[in-house]
């Protein structure tokens, strides 16, 4: 049934929140995404007089870490979010719903919503043998994907999953896992990576879909103003990698003084995300503080790069398994080319003839 | 295909097919000369050449003062290719990975240093092999290619660090493809003379020894 | 054979051996030869780059033995050697280029480029493309026994006249002796005086020696050629001489490339080491001095200097004895200051300066040799080779310089204890 729906300020006003709260809402998110304050007020504006966005979430092949990452989330909350500013219609872990009556209200959203609704997917869709691998009340997540997508405004993959693939597509791949983007293809997508995503990172970027839209993406599709900088370019041992101190192992004295983790793997340089400067568990820490090296969680096939421990200088497969058998093969080549060699100059030299006297005298 | 996928690629597969291409390649070729068979010395030799061969390795690496002119750049680029990439840590930790145990590294503001005045050199030697009436004469397209072939990888590998150019991602991976384009060009073309020139130096070592030859 | 084209590229694969592929793999054209070579550095030609005189030979190892060059000529990407091209160097290979070595002084990565000029020569000729010159003199030394084509009269009459002079009988064809001595044709023709110079020498030293009727020439076109066939048949007939008179030491006299073709190209060309040795008259000379059997007096005390002949000192590792010679008679020695295994070559070896043509070369690349010997301000050179004698004598009057030109032999001789004054 499509009513006239209430505008968000009504909402606000009706549930007692109170203006200076709505606007410390709107600073907070404002700060996170490095914008003036001034957008702080425009960003008020525009969120007052929307409604109250429809959210459908989508998991597929998942682990549910991406949930349980933005259930962390500190600001702004993700209660606030969902209670103050979406409609979240469909969960699988946070709704109260469950099985027909879960799907149905899912149709229902679609239908009241159609073309205006947000579309949400954490993990990745399997397709091999026709997508039997990851279905939901008997539809295949690929199915579910398409059908969804169809009518949705926008769609966020949240996590490496739906936005790269993530775990399952690591080789051999059994489930021939792939990302979101590689289905649809007509619909603005927004990618937010990570194994999990870093809960102020998913909420910010929601929220600023919410009052401005879709933000200045990179080339893998995620929003620059969290994903513009790599770890390395942030780290605070970056000193050390400039000067050449490395720890050598974990609880070396280099360790110890919290000297760069390039040569235990650190993929920092090569991994983009909002780690190093925000920090995880309200700004407490992150894994290169922990003295553990960036595993690059938010780059498509991190699981493939060549290990966690390995240096990313190092040959991800390692190169070297075949250079005995390379050698073999040159040998054995170079032998067939001595055959040749050694036929073709005998066939010369038994085609000369002496030098002779009559030679000298001829011409 | 995306930057990382590129450079999870230059590290993964191509790394090891050019490895693979090289060292098939690198052993065909020193196989290849030796086929070719060198005929006994049967005149009284002055000494056996095996001492003097062996010497000739090392001997010919000592600059010549006459000809300063015309090697010093290439005396510069050469030494800073083996410091650069022999001592450089990520690179250290490379070869300590494929070989097991590898050596020390430098601090990084000496291979710096040293690939700054390499990438200097280099760009000498092409000009030398255009304004030098010897070198030039001798010049063919192999040797304006291998030039580039051994030029990148320096290049790359200083924007690299230096995040210069574009995205790191990216440019990592393009020294990585970089130095495996050298890898592979390496057994076919004359940058091949980084193994033969062994060989070169003992036949002649040894034969220059047979006849008490200086030098 | 008949020579042609197909007999050359023939012989040219068949000359090809593992140092010249490790040569040719390892060339990075870097130039540096051409700094060591005297037409290069003298003329500034880029074309007497000494590697560049090779290109038809580094082409044929890349098509015929190399993987990539053959499959570069199966897809028709590469370019065959021509008539033409083998024409165009004959004056890269003969004419401009006296094999004196000095390119193979200063290839880093150690290449024998000259090895390779001489292996080059060898299918040149082949190809019917030997100079004239040189085809004239191996007809010469073929037919008449000795490169400039005088008799053994000659030569008799000569010894002769050095028995009637020295008053000490000199032996032709005389078995068992100590030395078979050998003589090139300029020393016979021009520097004769040695024969009895080295009566004397020999008479006080107690050294026996005779001459041989059928093989008393040192030179040898058919190495200057690269006619190893050739060579051979010059080389065997001095072998024979020295197994039928049943000598163990044959001596090669003052001549550069005669030491290079008897001493170490002899027994290779052959097939067979010899039953002999093989010494350069100054490596004897030396040998006597160091045995005390060479009684001196007095020394030659204007300031001199030596020019090392290529062949003999730089590619024939003769380099101590003329020094240790030098400081026994003389008594004013300075060294060129690019001297022994790195000094210049005179150019008038290889079979240079045989041919007609190659005078105004040879002008213009004496200059080095002028600038060499000026700058040390000396008044005479002493050499040990007949060539470098008669072409530095030609440079120094060409350039009007007032200096004096001795053969070692001569000085050595001109200082000998006279029994009478001991």
């Amino acid at each position: 049934m499509t009513s006239e729906k209430p505008v968000l300020a009504d909402e606000l006003q009706r549930r007692g929140i109170s203006r200076r709260s709505f606007l410390k809402f709107c600073s907070s998110i404002a700060s996170a995404m490095a914008m003036s304050p001034a957008m702080a007020s425009e960003m008020a504006e525009k969120l007052a007089y929307t409604r109250r966005q429809s959210v459908i979430w989508l998991s597929f092949q998942e682990c549910t870490g991406c949930t349980e990452s933005i259930t962390r989330a500190h600001k702004p909350s993700l209660e606030s979010l969902i209670f103050d500013f979406v409609s979240l219609d469909y969960h699988h872990t946070l709704q109260a719903a469950s099985g027909d009556a879960a799907e149905h209200a899912r149709e229902m959203a679609m239908h009241d919503n159609g073309g205006e609704y947000l579309l949400i997917v954490d993990g990745s869709i399997p397709l091999k043998d026709g997508g039997v691998y990851s279905t939901i009340a008997g539809i295949t997540n690929l199915e579910m994907l398409k059908q969804v997508a169809a009518d949705a405004a926008a769609i966020v993959s949240v996590g490496t999953c739906a936005a790269y693939g993530g775990l399952p597509r690591a080789d051999p791949n059994p489930t021939g896992a792939v990302a979101v983007s590689d289905i649809i293809s007509d619909k603005p997508i927004i990618n937010i990576p990570g194994c999990p995503p870093m809960p102020v990172v998913m909420t910010g970027v929601l929220a600023h879909v919410l009052t401005f839209g879709i933000p200045e993406l990179d080339s893998l599709g995620r929003p620059k103003a969290f994903f513009g900088d790599s770890i390395h370019d942030r780290c605070y041992r970056r000193p050390f990698y400039d000067r050449g101190q490395f720890a050598k192992s974990f609880d070396d004295e280099g360790a110890r003084k919290g000297w760069c983790l390039y040569e235990l793997g650190c993929k920092g340089p090569t991994t983009h995300n909002a780690c190093a400067t925000l920090k995880w568990n309200n700004g407490t820490s992150f894994p290169i503080q922990s003295g553990h090296g960036c595993i690059g969680c938010s780059e498509p096939d991190f699981w493939d790069a060549g290990g966690f421990y390995k240096a990313l200088s190092t040959g991800a497969d390692n190169p070297g398994q075949w250079a005995g058998n390379a050698m073999l093969a040159g040998v054995a080549g170079g032998a067939a080319a001595a055959y040749l060699n050694r036929g073709k100059k005998k066939q010369a030299s038994d085609a000369v003839e002496p030098v002779t006297i009559d030679d000298m005298r001829g011409k | 295909m995306n930057e990382i996928e590129l450079l999870n690629w230059a590290r993964g597969p191509g790394l090891t097919y050019a490895t693979i291409f090289m060292v098939f390649g690198l052993t065909l070729r020193v196989i290849e000369i030796l086929a070719m068979g060198r005929d006994k010395e049967l005149a009284e030799v002055r000494a056996s050449g095996v001492a003097n061969g062996w010497r000739m390795i090392l001997k010919r690496s000592i600059p010549e003062p006459r000809n300063w002119k015309y090697i010093t750049a290439a005396y510069i680029w050469h030494i800073g290719l083996l410091i650069v990439v022999f001592f450089f840590i990520p690179h250290t930790q490379l070869f300590r990975d494929v070989f097991g145990w590898w050596f020390g590294g430098v601090p990084s503001f000496i291979i710096d240093f040293f690939t700054v005045l390499s990438i200097a050199a280099l760009l000498y030697t092409l000009v030398q092999r255009f304004t030098d009436p010897a070198r030039r004469i001798l010049s063919r397209m192999s040797d304006y290619l291998a030039w580039l072939v051994t030029f990148l990888p320096f290049v790359t590998g200083y924007m690299a660090f230096h995040r210069l150019g574009t995205d790191y991602t990216l440019m990592l991976a393009l020294h990585i493809l970089s130095v495996e384009l050298l890898m592979v060009a390496l057994p076919i073309s004359k940058l091949s003379h980084a193994v033969t020139f062994f060989m070169a130096r003992y036949y002649t070592g040894s034969s220059f020894g047979r006849r008490g030859i200086q030098a | 054979m008949t020579t042609s084209f197909e007999q050359g590229i023939n012989t040219l694969k068949k000359v090809i051996d593992a140092p010249i592929a490790s040569y040719f793999s390892s060339c990075t054209s870097c130039g540096l030869c051409a700094q060591g070579c005297v037409f290069y550095t003298e003329i500034g030609d880029a074309r007497y780059t000494p590697i560049h005189r090779l290109e038809p030979m580094r082409r044929i190892w890349e098509q015929e033995y190399t993987v990539l060059g053959r499959l570069k000529k199966l897809v028709g990407l590469s370019k065959a050697v021509t008539q033409q091209e083998l024409q165009d160097h004959v004056e890269l290979v003969f004419e401009s280029c006296t094999t004196c070595g000095r390119c193979s002084m200063m290839c880093p990565v150690g290449n024998d480029i000259v090895y390779m000029i001489r292996k080059m020569r060898e299918g040149m000729t082949a190809a019917g493309l030997a100079p004239k010159e040189l085809k004239v003199a191996a007809t010469k030394t073929l037919e008449k026994g000795s490169v400039m084509g005088f008799p053994m009269d000659t030569l008799e009459a000569m010894v002769r006249a050095a028995e009637k002079e020295t008053g000490i009988k000199i032996n032709i064809d005389e078995p068992n002796v100590d030395y078979l001595l050998l003589l090139s044709s300029a020393e016979v023709m021009q520097f004769n005086e040695i024969i009895g110079a080295l009566a004397q020498i020999f008479e006080q030293a107690g050294v026996t020696w005779t001459l041989s009727s059928t093989a008393h020439e040192a030179g040898n076109p058919g190495m200057h050629m690269g006619a190893s066939d050739i060579e051979a048949e010059m080389i065997n007939r001095i072998v024979a001489a020295a197994e039928e008179l049943n000598i163990k030491r044959v001596i090669s006299p003052e001549c550069g490339h005669a030491y290079m073709a008897i001493r170490w190209e002899g027994p290779n060309v052959i097939g067979r080491p010899y039953p002999f040795k093989v010494y350069h008259i100054i490596e004897v000379l030396d040998r006597l001095r160091a045995e005390g059997r060479l009684k001196t007096t007095g020394c030659e005390d204007e300031r001199l200097t030596f020019h090392d002949p290529c062949q003999a000192a730089r590619r024939g590792g003769v380099n101590e004895p003329q020094r240790n010679l030098l400081n026994m008679v003389t008594c004013n020695f300075v060294e060129m200051k690019d001297t022994q295994a790195c000094n210049w070559c005179c150019g008038g070896g290889g079979g240079v300066s045989s041919i007609e043509s190659t005078e105004p070369l040879r002008k213009k690349i004496f200059h080095r040799k002028r600038r060499q010997i000026e700058e040390l301000d000396v008044t005479t050179v002493v050499t040990m080779c007949a060539t470098c004698r008669n072409t530095l004598e030609e440079g120094i009057e060409d350039n009007g310089m007032e200096v004096e030109v001795l053969g070692l032999t001569e000085v050595v001789a001109n200082h000998l204890l006279k029994e009478k004054e001991a």
